[in-house]
């Protein structure tokens, strides 16, 4: 049985302006200790994706499920999620400074998320134990730095200590959302070796939120590529960056600068993902496609492609990779063909 | 902290001597001469030529500006004399005869020759009671509505709250004032339930009880008012606060929901509500002017009117040096709280 199975999750909110549907129908599983990359540009769901599983989204109409060892956490009350929340699903999240509380002292609040979980931990173990947490992830001089504020911390730091605290209960699924967004490169890469040995050390199931293939690429196991609120493409590692069906995936590998595909095309994907409200008709990519076709005008399914059934794509270019290689071609020949003549002139 | 404080005090004394000072000049530049003059009052209306000189001469109203404003500080000239006419000493606390070291001196009334130290001993403790009353009345009252608006926003009972608290907001005290006492006081007491008692102050050290029944009316003006903006003030410190991504974070890690309203959400909440606070007790202090006027409680503000119809300079100058000392005091208060409750102020 997976950690965590999720299917056909929407997630709506209704706004002045209408209705939002920021998560159209999502579905995925994660496996113990396994990596599950969600992946897609900014707006396309991610956040709230995960947020509505763990009951963080407020105002939002939820349907689907989510099970979590067999439990429907939709279905859970305030209760029920409240004892899951940090002790087996442990959270972080992009901005290390917000996150943490400013007016506690950074092992403050690490002990009070061991103490309101485990109340037979005394104030001393508990300090014992951040301590110990904070050595783990690399913080150094932990003993003193445990009465620091988060202000007395730098970016990385605090980083570190979110997972030092998300970690302190050893719960099975880690769900870092955006955790090295802000910050620096180096600091990027160290935060992300934490998590990784923390992974091996603990068996930890880890869902990984950015908008990065090159974070994808160093942890990720599977990956979920999101689009306006729906997976586009959804397959292990190694078929999404070298084996992908899907043209959203394509454009997000070539504006990754280290992917070096063909060097001219080597630019983000034109245009804007599209409204939420008031969604284009058919493939939500469609108005950005470089293949767009008549048939795009009906909204793709996830189907199988290649014959692999953990490889699912929404696009109707033809399943089988060759077949879809040629008409590719042939679109972009389409494509020159127009635009020939306005060249010429 | 210890040369932050140093400094601060420094320029509270600063500011309170320009405020004496620019009081000080207005009202005797106003007074000095013409039929309205201090002599001409003092004397009254049938006054000689030789008893206005004799009032001026033993107030030293026609000596220089800046010499009486010497008396003023350090001393008016002269002796103690044994039955003879108070003298001030000066409102510093030292130079002077016959002991270089003593009390601020704040002079006697113009009008009935009153000690104003003394009077003001007595205006003071009024004053205070009907502002410490009203303002833990004006906090509970703003926290509470505020918090839970806060906590369901747009819900019926935030709504009820944003409507009481604007009806009360667009109230003038002293209309709330006299419909109080109106409905309270008048009608109950004719109908023979003299619940709200009105009119009188009771010292709270003789008797505790009758102390807060004759003050309940005056507190519950004065709260309303304000309490009005304390919940507004509540409700949106704490709607910033609980959309902030600490709280989200409280959350995920399971925390309960009335730990991570309290301890997370008004922890943060609370410092910009301490401060309005501290600052809105400061400026009470100096008198309430309308309420204690619409309840006849003389207090500070009671006297300050008096004393500035009457032109009866020693008791202005003596209020607003009270009054001035309170708002720096508050805002020195203010200041260090803001450190105490938030660690990343430093103060330098
Ligand atoms: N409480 C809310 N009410 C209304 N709309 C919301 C709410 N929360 C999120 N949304 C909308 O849902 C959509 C998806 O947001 P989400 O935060 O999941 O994006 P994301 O993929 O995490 O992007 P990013 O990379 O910027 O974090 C956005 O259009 C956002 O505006
Ligand atoms: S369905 Fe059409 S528009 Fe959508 S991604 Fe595929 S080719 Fe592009
Ligand atoms: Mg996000």
């Amino acid at each position: 049985m997976a950690l965590l199975e999720v299917t056909d999750l929407t997630v709506s909110f209704s706004t002045p302006d209408g209705t939002l549907n920021a998560v159209r129908g999502l579905s995925f599983t994660v496996d113990e200790g396994q990596t599950l990359g969600i992946v897609g540009e900014s707006g396309s769901g991610k956040s709230v994706s995960t947020q509505t599983i763990m009951g963080l989204t407020r105002g939002a109409r939820v349907g689907g499920q989510a099970l979590f060892e067999g439990h429907d956490l939709l279905t859970m009350n305030t209760h029920q999620l409240q004892a899951i929340r940090g002790a087996q699903v442990g959270m972080i999240f992009q901005d290390p400074l917000s996150s943490l509380h400013p007016y506690y002292r950074v092992g403050w609040q690490i002990i009070e998320m061991i103490r309101s979980h485990d109340k037979s931990t005394s104030k001393a173990q508990a300090k014992a134990r951040a301590i110990e947490l904070l050595r783990l992830v690399g913080i150094p001089q932990p003993d003193r730095r445990v009465s620091d504020f988060p202000h007395q911390f730098s970016g990385g730091m605090r980083q570190r200590a979110m997972i030092a605290m998300a970690m302190a209960l050893n719960p099975k699924l880690l769900i870092a959302d955006e955790p090295t967004t802000a910050l620096d490169v180096t600091v990027q890469a160290q935060v992300l070796q934490v998590m990784k040995r923390l992974q091996q050390e603990f068996g930890t199931a880890i869902i990984m939120i950015t908008h990065d293939l090159g974070v994808i690429a160093d942890v990720a196991d599977d990956v979920v590529v999101m689009y306006a609120g729906k997976a586009m493409e959804h397959a292990d590692r190694n078929t999404i960056f070298y084996k992908h069906h899907n043209p959203y995936t394509e454009g997000l590998l070539l504006s990754l600068p280290a992917y070096g595909g063909e060097r001219e095309r080597l630019l983000p994907i034109a245009g804007q993902p599209p409204s939420l409200i008031t969604l284009p008709q058919g493939c939500p990519f469609r108005p950005r496609c470089p293949y767009a076709f008549d048939k795009c005008m009906e909204e793709p399914p996830l189907v199988e492609i290649a014959g692999d059934p953990e490889h699912v794509s929404a696009c109707w270019l033809p399943p089988d990779m060759k077949k879809r290689e040629k008409m590719r071609q042939q679109l972009l020949d389409r494509d020159k063909a127009a635009t020939a003549p306005a060249a010429a002139r | 902290m210890v040369r932050f404080l140093i400094r601060r005090v420094m320029l509270g004394i600063l500011v309170l001597w320009l405020v004496t000072l620019a009081v000080f000049f207005i009202f005797f530049d106003l007074n000095s001469s013409g039929p309205e003059s201090v002599a001409h009052r003092l004397g009254g209306r049938q006054a000689t030529p030789q008893t206005i000189k004799l009032i001026e001469a033993r107030l030293h109203l026609k000596d220089p500006l800046p010499k009486q404003y010497w008396y003023f500080l350090f001393g008016y000239p002269g002796q103690d004399v044994a039955n003879g006419p108070p003298r001030n000493h000066g409102i510093l606390p030292i130079g002077g005869s016959p002991h270089f070291f003593h009390t601020p001196d704040l002079g006697y009334s113009y009008i009935n020759g009153e000690n104003v130290n003394h009077k003001l001993w007595i205006a003071f403790p009024i004053t205070f009671s009907l502002a410490i009353g009203a303002a833990v009345l004006w906090l509970g009252m703003g926290l509470l509505s505020g918090i839970w608006s806060a906590i369901r926003p747009r819900s019926l009972l935030d709504r009820g709250f944003t409507l009481t608290a604007l009806f009360f907001y667009s109230f003038p005290t002293f209309v709330l004032g006299y419909v109080l006492l109106l409905l309270l006081y008048y009608y109950l007491t004719k109908a023979g339930h003299a619940w709200f008692p009105a009119g009188t102050y009771i010292p709270f050290t003789s008797d505790p009880w009758q102390w807060a029944r004759h003050l309940l009316l005056p507190w519950f003006t004065l709260a309303a008012v304000t309490a009005a903006a304390y919940t507004r003030l509540t409700r949106g410190s704490m709607l910033d606060v609980l959309g902030e991504d600490y709280i989200r974070t409280a959350r995920a890690k399971g925390l309960p929901e009335r730990r991570v309203v309290f301890r997370h959400g008004l922890r943060a909440a609370l410092t910009p509500i301490v401060t309005q606070f501290g600052i809105d007790l400061g400026s009470l202090l100096g008198g309430a002017i309308i309420t204690e006027k619409v309840f006849s409680l003389p207090g500070l503000g009671y006297e300050a009117v008096a004393a500035i119809t009457s032109n009866d300079l020693p008791v202005i100058i003596g209020v607003v040096v009270i009054a001035t000392t309170a708002i720096v005091a508050a805002n020195l208060v203010v200041d260090v709280l803001y450190a105490v409750l938030d660690p990343r102020v430093r103060l330098h």
